[in-house]
């Protein structure tokens, strides 16, 4: 069997791997590309349930949490077509996920690193008893677990574009965006960032992975992939679309920041299946990216209400929510690599960042990211690659990374924190530009053919009842 | 007979319903409403977004009473409404020309 699954670069801690192997001499010695049949001996029952109970915890991201995060953020005419957007993106970006984004996003691109083929469009081939690989040498998972957590990404990636453009989108032209998008975008990067042929395959097909994976670029749970990802394309699209009738001129505050926090938090809870899930096993290194989630999430929080509270006298509700989902996104791709402390600091770091952009560069720029998910998701994606480098660093308490190359993987000898960061960068600049030119192709194509805003009247009166025929409220 | 309207901070609702009532007020019709006079408003922050909200929420009582009472009314709710503070509210008095209670037909003082 030959594909990759996920993952950065000369990857992964998986530290508790190497320090196991004294104990594996005992038993049969490990197996070079085992077979399906022997893949089948090596599926633990905890693995499996820790991978279907982190995709659930991942789809809980998207719905309800990110739509209630969103929603209570617009204004109340608007409020269901926020939810409704994400709700269908969701579930349009599943049945894309298993009609071809599996396949081009995991399966071997042979010499093209940027597209995997489409020899499992459709799920073909795939079955309850084939597996996907972990990161541990002699680890693998039932194909069906790893295709439902990856399918929760591919979920919640593009719900999370439509925060930069809410109360001006028409929903339709919407939905096409995403299934363009999800193909030229989503799909192409997930594969340069993780995939690869896995740990028991790339000593024999050296060759066999994604474009950045290739280059070393470390991503445990999405930072590139899922956020800055996202992030840019939501900036694309709502300088394409414009800025909202009355922006600047006439109060939009949100209509219920109660939903707001409610979102967020379910976020957090959510986002431990997404970067403690990137493990694709339940171990030891399963638990430090648990650990991280948990704590940079607080000082992201806290440090952000902080702020609020030098600069604006009081710290807000929706100030400290921010946070915690600036530290979410700025640990999503450090989280396997960290240590609880440096989590801490990634998370102190970027709040102030993340303020700044929602604030003063917004402000000055005059652009109308609606719910700032250029502000928080690009810009905090941005500064967790980055801190990624240096926060992976074994002489900081990181987890360092393994050299697959070598059968069995074993610990790289040194980690080198300045190429590392010059790595993480071209995976950042690589991101931004794809995902940037994908999205804005498709703006203006959308916006040139079938139109992508609904006229002043509708969009005045409110999406929900144009373009729903329903209100969220009736009292 | 006159009809009392008083705009008052909304935490003072309770005492100044005791008031009324400890003087023989003995109904009265409350109204959430917003509005301004000298107070300012507050100044709301959404992340970057900042709106300055100049109406104040405040609650309007509506009061009608016989003449000989209005004047004790007026008094009580001026006592028990005030804190001293810019925003307390106002009062209007007016003459009201007719009361009707819809269950019996009654008119007039009898009605109120």
């Amino acid at each position: 069997m030959k594909q990759g699954w996920k993952t950065a670069g000369l990857a992964l801690g998986a530290a508790a791997l190497v320090a196991a192997m004294p104990a594996w001499a005992q038993t049969p010695a490990l197996i070079k590309a085992p077979t399906v049949a022997q893949q089948a001996t090596m599926v633990n029952k905890g693995d499996t349930a820790w991978m279907l109970i982190s995709s659930a915890l991942v789809l809980m991201m998207s719905v309800p949490a990110l739509a209630l995060f969103y929603g209570g953020l617009v204004r109340t005419k608007n409020m269901l077509s926020v939810l409704m957007q994400v709700f269908m993106i969701v579930s349009v970006a599943s049945l894309v996920w298993v009609s071809w984004g599996y396949s081009i996003a995991f399966t071997s691109g042979g010499d093209n690193h940027f597209f995997g083929g489409l020899s499992k469009a459709f799920l073909v081939g795939v079955s309850a008893s084939t597996y996907g690989a972990t990161f541990s040498n002699n680890v693998y998972i039932p194909e069906f677990a790893f295709v439902c957590f990856q399918m929760t990404f591919a979920c919640i990636t593009p719900a999370l574009i439509v925060g930069a453009f809410a109360e001006r989108v028409k929903f339709t032209p919407l939905i096409i965006f995403t299934v363009l998008w999800m193909t030229l975008a989503y799909f192409p990067i997930a594969h340069m960032v993780w995939y690869w042929a896995g740990p028991d395959f790339l000593v024999d097909a050296p060759t066999d992975y994604g474009f950045l994976w290739g280059k070393g670029a470390l991503d445990f749970a999405g930072g590139t992939v899922v956020h800055i990802n996202a992030g840019i394309a939501g900036l694309v699209g709502c300088l394409v679309i414009g800025k909202r009738v009355g922006f600047k001129s006439e109060p939009m505050p949100p209509h219920s920041l109660t939903m707001t926090m409610i979102g967020a938090s379910l976020l957090w809870v959510g986002w431990f299946g997404f970067n403690a899930g990137s493990n694709l096993e339940s171990n030891g290194v399963t638990a430090v990216a648990f650990i991280n989630t948990f704590v940079a999430t607080a000082a992201a929080a806290v440090s952000w209400a902080v702020i609020e509270h030098v600069v604006h006298k009081k710290p807000s509700l929706l100030g400290g929510v921010t946070g915690a989902v600036a530290g979410l996104v700025a640990i999503t791709p450090a989280s396997g690599y960290a240590a609880p402390m440096t989590s801490i600091v990634l998370g102190l770091v970027v709040s102030p960042i993340c303020f700044f952009f929602v604030t003063t560069v917004k402000n000055k720029l005059k652009y109308d990211d609606s719910l700032d998910v250029f502000g928080v998701h690009c810009v905090g994606g941005i500064v967790g690659a980055l801190g990624t480098a240096i926060v992976a660093n074994p002489a900081l308490g990181g987890q360092g990374i393994i050299d697959y190359t070598k059968f069995p993987a074993v610990a790289a000898p040194s980690y080198d924190t300045a190429a590392q960061l010059i790595i993480q960068a071209e995976a950042v600049g690589i991101t931004l530009l794809w995902s940037g030119a994908v999205s804005a192709i498709l703006f203006y194509g959308l916006k040139l053919t079938m139109g992508i805003r609904p006229s002043k009247e509708v969009e005045v009166e409110g999406l929900d009842i144009n373009e729903h025929g329903e209100r969220a409220y009736n009292y | 007979m006159k009809l009392i309207i008083a705009i008052i901070k909304p935490f003072k609702l309770d005492e100044v319903r005791e008031a009324l009532t400890s003087v023989g007020v003995t109904g009265m019709t409350v109204t959430e409403v917003k509005g301004f006079g000298r107070q300012k408003g507050q100044t709301e922050i959404y992340r970057g977004a900042e709106y300055s909200t100049n109406m104040v929420p405040k609650i309007k009582i509506e009061v009608a009473v016989g003449s000989d009472l209005a004047d004790r009314a007026v008094e009580a709710i001026q006592a028990a409404a005030s804190t001293g503070a810019i925003g307390d509210g106002k009062i209007f008095v007016l003459d009201m020309g007719q009361a009707v209670r819809i269950r019996t037909g009654e008119t007039d003082e009898t009605a109120l």
